[in-house]
Order: structure tokens, then sequence, then C-alpha cells
């Protein structure tokens, strides 16, 4: 009796799965024929809760895009690989302390800042590096016209506002 | 080594990789942040264009209730024949040539504080030029020489073919610009971007100059003046808004009388032949076919060319007056076929998204689905369509294929064009291409069609194109290639929906007419945003238009949320809201995508949906002595509304008496389905009667009840409500780049 139940329970989280992973994937798919474009995956998945890094993403475009690579994904590969990536809690969201902390990390001295030169130098040097694109934006909204700086506290604080 | 370095190499290599992590978990923090932004913009987008197209189709709705009204409404007394007879013969028809009165114009004083631009005719280069400038400053052109200017333009027009030519061996280069809707501070742009018109810089404007935008006048002013300068060179294609009903509507006949009061309705009436005398394409070096929206699997370049293309006074309608003879026999029983707006069955809303309706191909014979039916783009103004099996034709439908001229003794007025004639102009017009190969009817605007790439081809190949331009859609870059580079949408009206939405951009054809993009987007504050902040405003906006429409459709909803509330909790998982939201609005939106902006109370996974209701109907403000379910009924019908007052003042004046709007209301109501006493109508009418005078003022009831859309065609644009956004500047006029 309890499994059943609890079956059921697992199957109305996966309808429901279903529905927002359809959902999300309709936005994207421009022609209405179940694709989209293998470069708004990502997006997606993010939109969906999602925050895998690039490494991971990539890996993730591997096991649903088609044996010969078309450029696009079908709805039919990414739903049940999505669903299973949404069940498993797989690439969850960053907490906001631990972003904190790691921002700490790039300010040894601790001053509550990094400067402009800093963080691009970080950006698009270390970890999986920013494109310029992604850079400028990023620094459209996070650099202090006036110090030319980057206070990362009131910066996550802003952006965290924003998400919710 | 001393263990002393290699504690040092440790512990720098540790720093390095700690480094190495925390950049690279600041930046998969941050790609997500802007995938989530990214995805927003999308549904916003999305948001936009299915109100749109909603509002696009109940204007095509509406305009078959009015039809069907003048066809089949037998009146119940003499006074409502009379109020009938009055709004229908009141559409004016197009005049002759020769019937132009220049004395329209002679007559009118130019005072001498008048300190706006002077013209002169014939006109000459440097009074186009001075006109941009002036408009540039803000002034207005009198009245006097908006009618001489459009009496030239009549003129002028009725001596051009259906189809333009350009030719690249004249002009070395030509510009193509798309939809302006109103919006001067583009068209200036692309004047100083692109520079001015010349003999040697030829432009074809491809249609949609006017509505929605607050200068169309003043855009119309520039476009004929160089037109009348440049004959040769400057060139105009007629757009689906080059269409006084369509204006009604959309804010270009408001324009008109808020500017020019004394003389506007003058105005307006020379301006709808102008509109029917425009041109129906371009064709570049008998290569590139440039037209305002699209094709068909039936285009016909020949037939187009060839009809008389003044004919067609409106898209929306093909007859422009009332059915000679008496109105069709009522019958009693099934025979007698259901035009749209009566009670149907459920369910006959359809999803608005392209390819995803499996509606039938333009040429093809009748459907069987009755659902379906009525929104043929063909049959948009056919009252009592007779394609359900067996209904009997009736005075009113047996039309003939050719009105007769010669047996017509209203001889002075064009006979109406031919179905086929109409359907050619509707259809390249109104259509939009799709990704899918075929061709099927464009059920979300209600008229023309969405054409594949096969169609694109096969149009080509028959007449020997290399590809097409067009416009009529929204771009958020301005402009998308599609079918295979063959087609091309361009778009000029930046931030169309909203500051910050879209980019605007023209085409310049180079030399072998390869297309040239340039893009822009005319206004300052945006650039110093940045995306976030961008995206946000035109996000609430979008939102703002959904909660209201939300609003509008209270009552459905509610019925909806019960039905999925069967323990009468009076919760319902969002899941169920999800559902009941979509299978109400229909407007195909990710529903629970959009939710966390709409649904701010979820603490769990359950919605308490009657105070969900109740704090959207908060949001909008209202009249406490009106009824909840009535305003909720206004809002709904707003856009229907404002068209039927405008239609029903048909002087103009800006004001209507209470029985007319009794009376008007009252048919729309009840054809409508809608559930209202008389009694209601009647409080209503009188609490709208501010002075008590027996006449409405149109725009204070329109005012009062935020009835007007947000952005305010009149006065400045620092007047209009706007979020209060500490980066907005100064709130003074949006410039150019």
């Amino acid at each position: 009796m309890a499994d059943d139940k609890e079956r059921e329970g697992t199957e109305l989280v996966v309808a429901e799965y279903h529905r927002k992973i359809k959902e999300a994937f309709e936005v994207f798919d421009h022609e209405a024929n179940n694709t989209v474009d293998v470069r708004e995956i990502g997006t997606i998945i993010r939109s969906l809760g999602c925050c895998p890094s690039e490494g991971e993403l990539h890996d993730l475009i591997a096991e649903v895009e088609e044996e010969e690579p078309t450029g696009y994904i079908r709805y039919e590969k990414f739903l049940p690989v999505m669903t299973e990536v949404l069940l498993e809690r797989r690439y969850r969201p960053i907490p906001e302390d631990t972003l904190l902390r790691a921002f700490e990390v790039l300010d040894p001295s601790k001053r509550g800042f990094l400067t402009r030169e800093e963080l691009i130098k970080y950006m698009t040097e270390e970890g999986e590096p920013f494109s310029q694109e992604e850079m400028e934006e990023m620094l459209s909204a996070a650099v202090d016209p006036e110090s030319n700086s980057i206070h990362y506290k009131d910066y996550i604080a802003m952006m965290v506002v924003d998400e919710s | 080594m001393g263990s002393g370095t290699s504690t040092q190499h440790h512990f720098a290599f540790q720093n390095a990789e700690n480094a190495f992590r925390a950049a690279a978990l600041i930046q998969r923090w941050y790609r997500r942040y802007m995938a989530r932004l990214e995805m927003r913009r999308h549904c916003t987008w999305r948001i936009f264009q299915s109100i749109e197209y909603a509002g696009q189709q109940d204007q095509v709705k509406l305009h078959d209730f009015f039809s069907y009204l003048v066809d089949h409404f037998t009146p119940s007394s003499n006074h409502e024949r009379d109020f009938l007879n009055r709004m229908f013969t009141e559409e004016r028809f197009p005049q002759d040539a020769e019937m132009e009165k220049p004395s329209d114009y002679e007559s009118i004083e130019v005072p001498d504080n008048y300190t706006g631009p002077h013209l002169s005719f014939p006109l000459l280069p440097d009074h186009a030029t001075a006109l941009v400038e002036a408009f540039r400053l803000k002034q207005q052109l009198h009245a006097r020489y908006v009618l001489n200017l459009l009496h030239e333009t009549r003129k002028h027009l009725v001596q051009l073919p259906n189809i333009n030519r350009v030719s690249t061996r004249y002009s070395e280069e030509v510009t193509v610009c798309g939809d302006l809707h109103g919006q001067l501070d583009d068209l200036i742009f692309i004047f100083y971007k692109n520079g001015l018109p010349s003999p040697e810089r030829a432009y074809v404007f491809n249609g949609d100059f006017v509505d929605r935008g607050k200068d169309s006048v003043e855009i119309l002013m520039v476009l004929f003046a160089f037109m009348l300068v440049y004959p040769k060179e400057f060139h105009l294609n007629r757009g689906n808004h080059e269409d006084y009903m369509v204006n009604l509507r959309y804010g270009f006949t408001k324009e008109v009388m808020h500017k020019y009061k004394t003389h506007g309705k003058k105005i307006l009436k020379i301006l709808q032949d102008v509109f029917c005398w425009l041109p129906l394409a371009t064709l570049v070096d008998e290569k590139v076919l440039i037209l305002h929206g699209g094709v068909s699997d039936m285009t016909d370049l020949e037939l187009l060319a060839k009809l008389d293309r003044h004919k067609i006074v409106s898209t929306l309608r093909r007859k422009t007056r009332k059915e000679k003879g008496k109105p069709a026999p009522k019958k009693a029983g099934a025979a007698r076929p259901t035009p749209w707006f009566l009670p149907l069955r459920a369910g006959s809303g359809g999803a608005p998204r392209a390819g995803r309706s499996s509606s039938l191909p333009c040429g093809g014979p009748a459907a069987p689905d009755p659902a379906r039916r009525a929104r043929r783009s063909v049959d948009l103004a056919l009252p009592g369509c007779p394609q359900q099996g067996g209904s009997a034709p009736s005075g009113a439908q047996g039309e003939p294929e050719r009105a007769a001229p010669e047996a017509d003794p209203e001889a002075r007025e064009p006979p109406e064009p031919t179905r086929e004639e109409w359907k050619q102009v509707v259809d390249i017009l109104w259509s939009d291409p799709m990704a899918q190969d075929g061709c099927k009817a464009n059920t979300v605007r209600g008229g023309g069609c969405y054409f594949g790439p096969n169609v694109t081809e096969q149009l080509l190949q028959k007449y020997n194109l290399q590809f097409l331009i067009r416009s009529h859609e929204c771009k958020p870059e301005g402009y998308e290639f599609c079918h295979s580079r063959k087609v091309l949408t361009i778009f000029s009206a930046s931030n169309y929906y909203e500051v910050g939405s879209n980019r605007g951009a023209y085409v310049k054809l180079g030399p072998a007419l390869s297309p040239h993009i340039v893009q822009y987007q005319a206004n300052k504050a945006t650039h110093m945003l940045t995306m976030r902040q961008r995206i946000s405003r035109v996000e609430e906006s979008a939102l703002r238009s959904l909660r209201e429409k939300l609003f509008a459709h209270s009552s459905d909803l509610l019925g909806e949320f019960k039905k999925h509330d069967t323990d009468k909790t009076g919760f319902i998982s969002l899941s169920d809201w999800a559902e009941a939201v979509e299978s109400v609005l229909r407007l195909g939106l990710p529903w629970r995508m959009l939710r966390p902006q709409l649904v701010s109370s979820s603490t769990d996974s359950m919605l308490e949906y009657k105070s969900w209701l109740k704090d959207l109907a908060k949001e909008q403000r209202s009249r406490e002595n009106i009824q909840s379910s009535l305003l909720e009924t206004l809002y709904r019908n707003r856009s229907n509304l404002e068209t039927i007052f405008r239609i029903i003042d048909s002087d103009h004046s800006g004001f209507i008496s209470l029985d007319e709007f009794r009376q008007t209301w009252k048919l729309f109501s009840s054809h409508m389905n809608i559930d209202i006493t008389d009694d209601c109508i009647c409080d209503l009418a009188r609490s709208i009667d501010f002075n008590k005078d027996g006449h409405i003022d149109i725009n204070e009831f329109l005012e009062a009840f935020r009835l007007v859309e947000q952005s305010c065609p009149e006065g400045d644009a620092s007047d209009c409500p706007q979020t209060t956004d500490p980066e907005d500047g100064d709130g003074s006029k949006p410039s150019t780049q």
C-alpha cells in the first residue's frame, strides 16, 4: 500500500516536471517542431533551476545530442534526461554564502572589494573563462563607477534580490 | 629542496587551486543568472506578442460582428433601425479624384502667430527637409498645409501602378525600411544615420507608418513630402495599418482628432482615400519583391498588378456598404449557419501559436470543423459563411461575384472588389512566414496566411525573383532572415512594445542586390541600462498587461479554479493554476515559468485562489459605484469598446449621447452573450455622464477606467506614467542616438 502511494507521489512529481520541461523547451522551439538549437540548451537547463558548470553542460549535451550532431536537440531525447536531472536534484544552485566565500577567496586581504582589473583577470583567465561579451555584461552591472571596483557583498545582494 | 620551499609551493599551489575553484564557482553562478534573464526576456516577448495578436483577432471579430449586424439584424423598432443606419451609412466611401475640393483647404487661414513650418506647392526638397527639422523641434504642421499636402499626395498616388518599380541603375543605393508605427524618432534617426532621400539615395517604406506610436501624422507628412519631391526614388507600400478601420482601434484616428480638433475630420476623410491609393508592392530590378505582409500559395502578381487597388477600402471588410435589399429571412432551424460570436461550443478558441493549429490550406475547400470555419481569412467579411452544409442562400448571402456597375444606381461609388481580388490584397498585407512547408490560414491575425519555404520558393521561381523583403512582424533584432535567407523581415520601430524591448533596423541593397542590415535603438536611456535593467523594465510592462488580462477574465478563472478544487478547500495546486489559466486565456504562454511573477503569495505549492483574484482586482483602479463584474467585462472588451465608441462617434466630436451608448452596449452585449441587465447599463451610462448633460465624453470615460493604453499618444512622453526608476534620467523625450 505504502509503495503504491509512494509511486503515485513520484508519478505526480514526474508529471509536473514533464510539464515544466515542456514549457521551457517550447519557449525556444521557434519552428514548433519539437527541436531547439543546441546553443539554447544551456539556457533551458539553467532556467529549470539547475546550475551546471560549462563542463557539466557539455556532458549533458552529449547525452541528448543525436549520434551525428545536427545542431538541434530533439524534445524526445531531452525530456527523459532532464527529468532524471531534476529527480536526482543534480547541479544544485549555489547558496549565497558560498558565493560570498568564493569572492573572499579572490580577495585574500579582505578589502571587501575587487578592482576592475582583478575581476577581469580572474574571470577571463581562471576557472571556465568568460567570453568578452560575458565579461563586459558583468562589468556593466557590477562595477561601481566611482571607485572602479566591485563591492562584491553589495553586488551579490543586488543580484539575489533580482532573482526573487 | 628545503621543506620551506616545498611548503611555499604547496601553499602557492593550494592558493592557485582555490582561486581557480572560486572563479569557476562565480562563473557558474553568473551564467545561470544570465540564462534566467534570457529566459525572462523570451517569455516577456511571448507575452507581448500573444496579447498583440489576440488583440488583432479581436479586431477582426469585432468587424465580423458589425457585418453580421448589418446583414442579419432585424431592428425591433424604428429607433433601433435608425441607430443602425446611422452607424453604418456613416462609413465613408472613397471619392473620385475629380470630386476633390481644393476649397477644402484653400479657405483655411493660417494665423499670423503660427510658428510652425510653411509649405508651398509644388514642393521643393528644402521644404521636405525643413519639415523633418520642424518636427524634430516638436512643431506641428498647420491643418491647411496638411490638407494641401494630402491632396497633392493623392493626385500623385493615383498615377502610380499597383507595383512600384525601382532600378539600381539610377539610384546607386536602395534603402528599405519596415514598420514605423508612428515612432518619429526612429524615422529621424534613419535619415540622420543613412542620409536624407535624394536622387542617388532611393528609399522604400514598407507600410504600417501609423498607429500605436504618437507621431503618425508627422511621419505621414514627411513620407508624403519626400515622395512628392523625389517621385522616382521614394516609394511607399501600403501596410495593413493604412486602413481607416484599423486606425479606429489602434490610435491613429485618436491622434489626428487630438492634434487637429477643428479639421481632423476632413483630414481623416481624405486620408482614408489616400490609403486606398497607396501602391501594394515594390519591385527592385525585377528581382527583389518588397511587400508588407507576405504571400500565399495563390499569390498572383499579374492579378495584383491589374486590379483596381482603390476599391480595397479596408482589408477588414470586403463590403463597404450595407447589403442591398432585405436582410436574410430568419430561419428557424439548423440550416442557418452560426457565426463565431453566438454561443457555440466550449473550446472554440484556438491556440494562437503558429504551426500548432491544424487549419486548412488557404485555397482549399471548406473544412468540416465548425469552430475553425468562422475564422478563415478568406471569408472574414462574409456573414453567414455558407460553408455549413445545407444552408440556404438568402438575399444577403447570394452575393454577385462582381458588382455590376452599369446597373448600379450609385454608379459614383467604385464597385466592390471581387472576392479573389480582395483575398489577393489581404494575403500580401497580412501573411506571415512559417518554418514548415505549406500554406494555411493565419488564425492568429485573423487574416492572410502562414506561408512556408516551399511557397516562397514557388513564387520566386514563378516570377524569376531573388528574394522577398517584408515587414509586419516585430523582431528583437529589428530583422530576421528565414526560408534559407529568401525572406527578410525588416522592422524599423525600435522599442516597439516597451522601451528596451527591441532594436529597429533597415536594409540597404548593394551591388547584386546583396542586403546590408543596419540596426539601431532610438532611445539614449536604454543604452545606459544594463541588460538586467532593460529586461526588468520591459518585463514589468508585459506583466502589467498580462495581469490586466487576467483580471478581465476573473469570473471565468474563478469557475475554472473551482473545477480543480474538488474538495472545496479554497486551495488549488500551482500546477492546476497553470492549467486553469491557460484554458481560460488561451494565450499559449509558459505559465509555469511566469508563475513566480504572477502569484506572489506562493509559500508552498498551494494557492488560495479567491484571495489571489481579489489581489488582481485591487491592482486595477476602479470606480466604487460600478459592479466589479461589469468592470471586468469592460476591461475584457476594452479595445472593442473604444473602437465601438469611435464608430458611434461618427462626427469625431469626442462625445456620444447616453442613448447611443446604451443602445450600442445592449446590442454588443447581447450578441456577445454577456449577461448585463438593462438597469445596470443605465446606471453605468449615467454614472459616466459626469456633468449630467446627456453626453459621454469618450476620452473621460476611457481614462476613468484606465481603458486607455499606457503609452498615451497625446502629450509628452514624460507625462506618461512610467516606472519610477532612478535610472530613468530626467524624463525628457527620448532622443535619437
